[in-house]
């Protein structure tokens, strides 16, 4: 594998394939090899959670290609499907697994969500053997190397994902220090890695597990709560991730506490009916302003900025750039959309409430 | 002062009353029939943009597929002297595919709804001595923007033809057959030096500085295309080095020669109307898509021709909807004509030969000063409707 990786990134062999590289060509041979790119096939998909009139919750098993460096449990992948073949569409998932080495298969634990695209294709399509396009991991969310001797891990709904990556890392690594593990979930039907947690709930070696459904009467996240699971909360190094109302209540007990990490994804924030409203931001140069209603380009040069443009009528897509987030509209045929991380040509795109832009 | 397609013997009845050639609106649709006009071309353009999805993305896979494959086997082949015939042919198909289906329409941004970045507009390279983010700039927004206006359209003339009777004649342009012989064989170098603008430079104009930070791109370009078809495959062929080399130099040529007389055959046949820069002024959307018609020209031919064009043999659908999959521009050939017809515009079409024929009568012509007689210039048209 060494050598045919190193032939595979040799300089020659790119200067062979030049213009296109050497991943265009071996894709046509077989999805699974690459030079560069990683991708992986669909090993295994488990349904978790299936609540009657709830989306369901399944793990997805990969096997990446040997390109994958592997990645630190707490980490994120963007994956990317192929709907009907035809659009690719990417999305950001936590790993679940434990951490990875190069070329190591891992699983990536979702929800599909109702609205999601690549949620509801891997949930719901994805069989053994589907392709789907992967970033390297990314984040910093991650456990030290060398991980203290007491640690608190605080998650909600399917934000256990990466805790859960860094309590079955902490498991495979021995860890012989104290971990107190924190989850909120709607009911005990809702609860993900049900069975695994309660084996490791039993099984002791230091970790205690705190399963707890607030709507139910437990107890909900507080400065008392906490203080009494972890006397002296405030300085034990704690990892938290799960939806905003958690987030914000884990930010209230730690108030600026260095000890606090955090990850949470923002949920988009819904478009009002007026174009004019809400902010934007060009995230790349700090720029930001009241929504004018205008075209994204005419915006970024009100604020000074000089981002590259051409023809200023949707033609020549010289313009195309990064929308993080928010909704746009064309403002040649009216079509308004609100994928997020997606190419837009920014000539014709006004923003339709809040708005960011890589620019 | 600028001829435009309006000549006398397509439009004898001009309601505008307004004399061929003048700087007023173009053409001889009134205002409201203008908007009515390019409200109907973006209603096709509505129509087929709702429509992609899966066909579409299987075909453009399906012709890099192929390109691939003749790339591979004409290397192959190279290997097997007697063959070298054939691996040239293969690898010439391969460079056309590459340049024009794959290369010239993902890089309008044509499959950008993919979302694959092996089909993405901004980061696709191609197999062509011009880096692909200057081609960009000079073809997608320079020519595409400003089709036909002359003082603003370099590719009327790449800045070495005289292509148009309003470019002033000066002696220089005796040499116009010649210049067109030498660009057809060097295409990819003159697309490569299109940017640079060289006759600018030469009239001083501009200034070798503007220059600077185009030069760095096209050296590296440059560099990995000689390294690859005129040392590293030849060399890995060994003995055969000198006829390898031979074979690749062969089919940059072929697709240097195809790829410029199909790209002058979509703007320089008799017919093709060009802009003066003050008719242009303030245009409105409609107008675009009049100047868009009457500044292309197709070329008439079956399936397989269409795909080695790049379907640039549909130039006037491809202008009109530069952004759109050239797959589909057949399809929409039907409805335009079908608008051309009810607006009664002419709608250039005819086959390969023919359009080569004016091409080169348009550019030997030139050579010489004078104005062309209005009929000879026009003629064309009707015969071309005919036989669209």
């Amino acid at each position: 594998m060494g050598i045919a990786t190193s032939v595979l990134r040799s300089r020659t062999l790119a200067a062979l394939t030049s213009p296109h590289g050497v991943d265009r060509y071996l894709e046509l041979v077989n999805p699974m090899w690459a030079a560069h790119e990683v991708r992986a096939r669909v090993v295994d998909v488990h349904r978790e959670v299936d609540v009657p009139g709830h989306p369901p919750v399944a793990t997805i098993t990969l096997q990446p290609t040997s390109t994958w460096r592997g990645h630190r449990a707490g980490q994120h992948v963007q994956v990317g499907v192929e709907v009907d073949g035809a659009r690719r569409t990417t999305r950001v998932f936590t790993i679940s697994s434990p951490d990875s080495r190069p070329g190591d298969r891992f699983t990536i634990t979702l929800r599909a969500n109702p609205d999601g695209v690549v949620s509801r294709h891997l949930v719901e399509q994805a069989r053994p053997g589907t392709t789907v396009h992967l970033s390297q991991a990314q984040g910093e969310f991650v456990l030290p190397d060398a991980v203290p001797e007491r640690i608190l891990l605080v998650s909600g709904g399917s934000g256990i994902t990466p805790v859960m990556s860094m309590l079955r890392s902490l498991q495979r690594r021995t860890h012989r220090g104290h971990v107190t593990f924190l989850h909120y979930a709607q009911s005990p039907e809702h609860q993900i890695f049900a069975t695994e947690l309660d084996e490791i709930r039993r099984s002791g070696h230091g970790i205690d597990v705190r399963l707890l459904h607030p709507e139910l009467g437990d107890p909900a996240l507080s400065p008392a709560y906490l203080e009494r699971l972890v006397p002296g909360y405030r300085d034990v190094p704690t990892w938290a991730c799960g939806p905003a109302p958690l987030i914000e209540a884990v930010q209230r007990c730690y108030d600026d506490s260095p000890a606090l990490r955090l990850e949470y994804f923002k949920p988009p924030r819904a478009a009002g009916s007026d174009a004019a409203e809400g902010d934007v931001v060009f995230s790349r140069s700090g720029a930001s302003g009241a929504n004018t209603g205008d075209t994204l380009l005419d915006q970024a040069e009100a604020l000074g900025l000089q981002p590259e443009s051409g023809c200023r009528m949707g033609i020549c897509f010289s313009c195309v750039s990064r929308k993080s987030e928010g909704t746009v509209r064309n403002v040649l045929t009216g079509e308004q959309s609100s994928l997020p991380d997606e190419d837009i040509r920014i000539c014709v795109s006004a923003p339709v409430g809040d708005c960011t832009v890589d620019l | 002062m600028t001829t435009t397609l309006n000549a006398p013997s397509t439009t004898p009845d001009d309601p505008t009353g307004a004399p061929a050639g003048t700087a007023t609106t173009p053409g001889r649709l009134t205002p409201e029939q203008l908007e009515t006009f390019g409200e109907e071309m973006d209603a096709i353009r509505q129509r087929v943009l709702a429509d992609l999805g899966e066909a579409d993305a299987a075909y453009i896979r399906n012709v890099v597929k192929a390109q691939r494959a003749f790339e591979v086997a004409g290397r192959a082949l190279f290997y097997l002297p007697p063959t070298w015939p054939l691996a040239v042919a293969s690898l010439s198909v391969s460079k056309i595919l590459d340049n024009m289906e794959i290369g010239h329409n993902v890089m309008h941004g044509q499959y950008d709804w993919m979302g694959d970045p092996g089909l993405n507009s901004r980061m696709y390279e191609w197999d062509n001595v011009c880096p692909s983010e200057q081609w960009k700039n000079s073809h997608n927004y320079i020519h595409h923007t400003y089709t036909n206006i002359l003082g603003k359209d370099r590719d009327i003339g790449y800045g070495v033809l005289r292509m148009d009777e309003d470019q002033p004649w000066h002696p220089y342009y005796l040499g116009n057959p010649l210049y067109a012989f030498l660009l057809m064989v060097f295409f990819e170098w003159g697309v490569a030096m299109h940017d640079l603008e060289v006759e600018n430079l030469v009239a001083g104009k501009r200034k070798v500085s503007e220059n600077k930070a185009l030069h760095a791109g096209i050296m590296r370009k440059v560099r990995r295309q000689a390294v690859k078809d005129y040392l590293l495959f030849p060399a890995l062929t060994g003995p055969l080095f000198p006829l390898t080399f031979a074979g690749n130099a062969t089919a940059n040529l072929v697709r240097n020669v195809w790829a410029f007389n199909i790209i002058f055959c979509g703007h320089f046949p008799a017919g093709v109307a060009t802009f003066s820069q003050e008719e242009c002024e303030d245009e409105s959307r409609g107008q675009w898509y009049f100047r868009q018609l009457l500044g292309s020209a197709n070329i008439t031919g079956g399936k397989l021709f269409h795909l080695m064009t790049g379907n640039l043999s549909h130039q006037i659908e491809h202008h009109l909807f530069p952004d759109l999959p050239a797959r589909r521009y057949p399809e929409i050939a039907e409805e335009v004509q079908e608008i051309c017809e009810r607006y009664e515009l002419p709608y250039n079409t005819g086959p390969l030969g023919k359009q080569l024929f004016s091409v080169a009568r348009k550019i030997c012509r030139l050579a010489l000063p004078g104005r062309p007689s209005a009929a000879a210039d026009t003629a064309p048209v009707p015969e071309a409707a005919e036989a669209a």
